[in-house]
């Protein structure tokens, strides 16, 4: 059985550990051994801006996902076999789509001159037009909308499991829809909505080139830090220390996480 | 001639993975040859055509290209791997100095370069000479102001007497300079900045910046979009979507004139070539028809003497002798001191208040 799996374990040790070792020693050794860039990390405001920031937009986008994301998977679980397909292919094909297209497609959507406003102008119900992007607020639709397929999968492949039979004895025993949904199949699909929100939320700590092309400037994610210290400072480590902060927070959601669902079910198909 | 280049540079890559294998006899066995690396795009093109192809030529060269937007990650982890791959890197001035300063950058010899040792000192640094300028210049949409444009960047800080929406770059080199002036200090007498005062100066105006913009084709797009009215941008990036027929100009009035500039990694495999190299591409003529492909102006200030710029395309260009008297010439050496670095620190403070 080793044998068998041990190019695969080769692989993960030369793509994954070692890398990832090597980032995380920089951090902490430059011609000997040293905490600066960590102290800096506690000690600068700029840190500690960044990384509530990130941890804030990726809240209002897991919460945006899940709200935009539930209903999306309930129609498709809920409709008949084809329409379903539909609405999976609908919800997957902007993901074949690379995110820097997708990040200028929201630009051309959301700026002065772009059709949101143009619409809203020509139908006059606006004078003037609104500040949609090079902010914060574009930063969040655009981000959204990248990670809304990690919300909807998931949430879709939990509620395929629960049976019909359920909301159906609940029928017949009294509950009308509202009752039956709230009652039983909302908490049957919560590891779903668990496994959906720990997706995005942590796909979305990471994010640089959304904020970076609509955040104006102004929204300075985690990861447009690790990129301004590679510049900032002569030794990567300053910058690694920043990945190794984003990284250990990453993994503390997944301890957490898994200790109410399974991690197969976050990471995986069961 | 692409496909050729492509096959040279997969010949280094092949050279440069034996040489990892300790075979490094075959990858230095082709003499006479170089690895040059500029940012890409039609600035490369242009520089292919005007003096890197004629440089090989003449030297009886090849000169290998690579490009990436930003050298300087690449130049450290390069150099920092003690096997550098490139030779020629044409990189900001800054960083030739700031890798020169770290052991990353070969000093150069002057005397075995004379194009260089012929320039005038504010043109060189011990590690590097300048190779193209450009300048960072406050351009304007004509649609918002068709007449009494904004002239300099006390009227940028205007907003009474020129209401619009502004856009600046999220980078303190530059942007520190342009306070100041708004502010009455004159462009020769920037330096050493006072970084209180410009980040003071930048206090007042930042409510009224829409955008601060990262990359040089959002700074041309924002004011082509008609996104903000007026930005402060590289000069070949508001010409280029001028030529387009945005309605949009600028004025060299103020600019901040930089530079990028040729220097050589520590340990190049190709050195004494790279030296020879080095001062062919800034020669006089090769340097005076990089304008004639693309809005940059030579870095070598003799290419307005060989008669190949004509008048009225030199009077477009950022480094010719009038318009460089408007502007403000960036003081990299400053920029790379312990100040100037403690300057660019505090500027992502700045932008998260």
């Amino acid at each position: 059985m080793l044998a068998l799996v041990s190019p695969a374990l080769l692989v993960i040790l030369l793509l994954i550990v070692v890398p990832v070792g090597w980032l995380a020693w920089q951090s902490i050794y430059h011609d000997g051994f040293t905490l600066e860039h960590y102290h800096r990390i506690l000690t600068e405001d700029v840190y500690w801006r960044s990384f509530a920031l990130t941890f804030e937009i990726s809240l209002l986008v897991t919460v945006l996902a899940l709200l935009l994301g539930y209903p999306v998977a309930y129609a498709a679980n809920a409709v008949p076999r084809g329409w379903s397909v539909v609405i999976l292919a609908l919800v997957v094909l902007p993901f074949w789509t690379s995110v820097l297209v997708r990040a200028y497609a929201w630009l051309a959507l959301l700026q002065r001159t772009g059709v949101i406003n143009q619409f809203l102008r020509y139908l006059d119900v606006i004078g003037e037009p609104l500040a949609l992007v090079h902010n914060t607020l574009g930063t969040v639709v655009a981000t959204v909308h990248i990670l809304l397929p990690f919300m909807v999968l998931p949430l879709y492949a939990t509620m395929q499991k629960i049976p019909n039979d359920l909301m159906q004895a609940g029928a017949s025993l009294g509950a009308n829809p509202a009752q039956a949904f709230f009652r039983i199949f909302l908490p049957l699909s919560l590891p779903g909505v668990l496994a959906g929100c720990t997706m995005v939320f942590v796909l979305c700590l990471g994010f640089y080139i959304t904020p970076e092309l609509l955040g104006g400037g102004r929204t300075v994610m985690v990861s447009m830090l690790v990129s301004r210290n590679v510049e900032l400072y002569n030794q990567f480590g300053a910058a690694s220390a920043v990945a190794v902060v984003l990284l250990v927070s990453v993994l503390l959601i997944f301890v957490i996480v898994s200790r109410f669902v399974s991690l197969d079910r976050v990471l995986g198909q069961k | 001639m692409k496909a050729k280049s492509g096959l040279k540079y997969g010949y280094v890559l092949f050279g440069a993975a034996l040489g990892l294998f300790g075979l490094d006899s075959i990858a230095v066995q082709a003499a006479g040859q170089i690895t040059f690396v500029s940012q890409g795009g039609a600035y490369q093109q242009a520089q292919t055509v005007a003096i890197l192809d004629p440089s090989a030529k003449k030297l009886g060269i090849t000169i290998n290209q690579d490009s990436i937007p930003d050298a300087w990650p690449a130049i450290k982890t390069q150099v920092g791997s003690g096997k550098p791959i490139w030779d020629v890197v044409d990189t900001p001035t800054g960083y030739c100095l700031r890798g020169g300063e770290q052991g990353l950058i070969e000093k150069l010899d002057f005397s075995k370069i004379p194009n260089a040792a012929a320039m005038p000192e504010a043109y060189r640094t011990p590690y590097s000479a300048s190779y193209e300028f450009y300048s960072s210049v406050l351009a304007y949409s004509q649609k918002t102001f068709p007449q009494n444009a904004p002239n300099s960047w006390a009227d940028f800080w205007d907003v009474k007497k020129f209401p619009g929406r502004r856009a600046l770059r999220n980078h303190p080199i530059a942007t520190l300079e342009a306070a100041l002036m708004a502010d009455g200090v004159a462009p020769d007498k920037l330096y050493p900045l006072d970084v209180d005062r410009a980040f003071r100066k930048l206090e007042e105006i930042k409510p009224h910046i829409t955008v601060w913009w990262t990359s040089g084709a959002q700074s041309a797009q924002l004011l082509n979009d008609g996104e903000v009215d007026m930005v402060m941008a590289w000069n070949g990036r508001v010409s280029a979507v001028a030529k387009e027929g945005a309605k949009v100009n600028f004025t060299y009035n103020q600019g901040i004139l930089q530079s990028t500039s040729l220097c050589i990694l520590k340990g190049a495999p190709n050195l004494d070539t790279a030296v020879k190299f080095l001062n062919e591409a800034i020669d006089p003529v090769h340097q005076a028809n990089l304008p004639l492909h693309i809005d940059y102006g030579p870095g070598n200030p003799k290419a307005f003497e060989t008669g190949v710029i004509k008048p009225e395309r030199a009077a477009q260009l950022p480094s010719e002798p009038t318009n460089a008297a408007k502007q403000a010439l960036m003081s990299y050496a400053w920029w790379s001191s312990p100040q100037g670095e403690a300057a660019e620190k505090r500027w992502a403070a700045f932008m998260q208040k």
